[in-house]
């Protein structure tokens, strides 16, 4: 059946003049998971999902959401999806209330229905008793739940999000991953943007990478941590001068060993579980007494390196192509 | 989502309310309301409509009125106060721009666009909420004259032929205000050009002295100004005009032909352009 795939992206590819934007993105998402769209400012995140929430029109490709073609029956589409966009768009001079008010008559909403469900939403978000207040006195924290409360006031299958905790506080964005978390247990497909990799590794099912307008790779975020090579066995000694002793103890078990003698660190190719409880019963057993041992997995900050040869946060002066749009 | 409202989800299948087709009237008032709440947040918005133009019949009547003869009942007030009417219905196009450019840079407008709604609701709830405000101006300022000896000396169908007039080119501004909204980026380049242009059209015209004692380049600009047809039809309509030069140009000598005409003009030739550049600005 289609309908098993909430999203799907046909070979999107969009053209500002002579810039290319978005050069032939395909993936899917299946319904009721969570893709995150993964990559620096200007690798064409917001172009993506603007074409595939019908807001622009993608030079070539397609794509369907919920079933619904975005360029055969877009107003289909605008019927079965939400979209939070990257600046919190709520109204500053319009309250909580107001807000949820105008977007649930505009969906053709019931007046007693947006009502009650806009009381719901405001309780649910944390906003209960700020919704008779203007916009304008609300927090970073605060906007971001009350736009994502107004994009869920028609119950929309699908949402797109794009960089949703962008400039939030570290709390405020646990806090709406919480949020998150509580719609795709509901059942939602979610389709988020996001140049945080911890955001990607804590929410989404499946993560496409995309930089310069290409997916350069997708998988689940184990899946990626494994691409970009095999996990490290990381030994901290508590004295320094007993690096020179464990290294060679260390040289005796494994293939390669590297000293980091200011952080009193030996790094090697990890061999699984079993080999490195053995070297911590050697360790146990030798007077060299340890800081920490363990296995370290790549983190998705070191997947983003490997695949694009730089650092996510790097780009940031490099964002006109998604500026322009 | 709780239970009483019917959009309780059973094993990850969502239930939703029913999304009702509404027309692109209702749309258009749900966020002219949304405009009029603004206003109600923010009454110093409508400063443009009423304080500025107020202080404009009270400076210029008692700063010019002592050395401007007009030979009609009222005198210069009463001649005055058509001019600063159609001032004032030219500046709604400035209401529009603003507004709207605010909205696209905030988002506001993507926000509207991604919803299953026909996209000109945008345009039209606009145009709706800026003609209210225009009106409220002409209420302010007909009040304004009463108190300062303006009267309307004709009957109740040309007093309001001359209202509709003003309404009329207030709509007709609504598409020049579209397309510089659409067509700028910020609200400040917004009241730059306006002001730029806007303003001095609404001074090269009858609108604050008779075009008589001008010199004849100048008065020929004047009098073709479409800003003259309409104050002098208003003039006309309500009884606040003077006689004629007797070789004035022929936007004068029929005023009510020339103003709808230039409605029209004005309407077919920039509402194209105004949704040209709006369509261009929001779909990429």
């Amino acid at each position: 059946m289609t309908r098993s795939f909430a999203i799907e992206a046909e070979g999107l590819v969009k053209h500002f003049g002579d810039t290319v934007a978005v050069d032939g993105v395909s993936f899917v998402v299946p319904e009721g998971s969570v893709l995150g769209l993964l990559g620096p400012n200007g690798a064409g995140k917001t172009t993506t999902v603007r074409m595939m929430t019908t807001l622009t029109r993608p030079t070539a490709g397609t794509g369907r959401v919920a079933g619904h073609d975005i360029l055969g029956d877009p107003a289909a589409v605008r019927r079965s999806m939400g979209l939070t966009g990257q600046a919190a768009t709520v109204d500053e001079l319009l309250t909580g209330r107001e807000n949820l008010r105008l977007i649930g008559s505009l969906y053709g909403l019931d007046p007693a229905y947006i009502r009650r469900a806009s009381d719901e939403l405001l309780e649910r978000f944390s906003l209960a008793d700020a919704g008779d207040r203007t916009a304008k006195t609300y927090s970073g924290g605060m906007r971001r739940r009350l736009d994502l409360a107004v994009s869920l006031i028609a119950t929309p299958p699908v949402l797109f999000l794009d960089e949703p905790t962008t400039g939030l506080d570290p709390r405020s964005r646990v806090e709406l991953w919480e949020v998150l978390r509580e719609l795709v247990a509901d059942g939602t497909t979610l389709l988020l943007t996001t140049q945080y990799l911890e955001e990607a590794d804590q929410l989404a099912d499946n993560i496409v990478v995309i930089d310069r307008g290409t997916v350069i790779a997708e998988g689940t975020p184990l899946q990626l941590k494994d691409q970009s090579g095999a996990a490290a066995l990381v030994v901290t000694v508590s004295r320094p001068e007993d690096l020179e002793i464990a290294e060679q103890m260390l040289r005796d078990h494994v293939a390669e060993v590297h000293a980091d003698r200011g952080a009193r660190q030996l790094t090697a190719p990890a061999e699984g579980l079993g080999h490195m409880t053995r070297i911590a019963g050697l360790f146990a057993e030798s007077r060299i007494e340890l800081d920490d041992i363990g296995l370290k997995r790549p983190s998705l900050d070191d997947v983003f390196l490997h695949l694009t040869g730089h650092r996510a946060e790097d780009d940031l002066a490099d964002d006109q192509t998604e500026e322009a749009s | 989502m709780n239970d009483q409202t019917g959009t309780t989800t059973r094993s990850g299948q969502i239930s939703r309310p029913d999304i009702r087709q509404t027309g692109l009237l209702r749309q258009s008032f749900a966020i002219a309301r949304r405009n009029f709440i603004h206003i109600k947040r923010m009454p110093e918005m409508l400063m443009d409509v009423t304080i500025q133009p107020v202080m404009f019949v009270l400076l210029f009547a008692f700063v010019f009125g002592s050395s401007i003869a007009i030979p009609i009942e009222g005198g210069y007030k009463a001649f005055l106060l058509a001019g600063i009417m159609a001032q004032t219905v030219a500046f709604s196009s400035f209401i529009v721009a603003v507004g709207l450019t605010a909205d696209l840079e905030k988002g506001i407008v993507d926000r509207m666009r991604s919803l299953p709604i026909n996209p000109a609701a945008v345009l039209v709830g606009r145009s709706f909420s800026s003609v209210a405000h225009s009106s409220i101006g002409l209420v302010v300022m007909s009040l304004t004259g009463l108190t300062i000896g303006w009267a309307i000396h004709t009957d109740v169908f040309r007093a309001a032929l001359g209202y509709l007039l003003l309404v009329g080119w207030a709509f007709a501004m609504i598409w020049v205000g579209i397309w510089v909204g659409s067509a700028m980026r910020s609200v400040e380049a917004v009241n730059g050009v306006m002001f730029a242009t806007i303003f001095p059209i609404t001074f090269l015209a009858n609108t604050f002295a008779p075009t008589d004692s001008m010199p004849d380049w100048l008065r020929t600009i004047a009098e073709w100004n479409p800003i003259s047809a309409l104050t002098q039809a208003v003039r006309e309509l309500w009884g606040n005009d003077m006689p004629l030069h007797a070789d004035a140009e022929l936007p004068l000598q029929y005023p009510i032909v020339f103003t709808i005409g230039w409605i029209v003009v004005i309407t077919a030739v920039v509402a194209p352009l105004a949704i040209r550049t709006f369509r261009a600005r929001t779909a990429d």
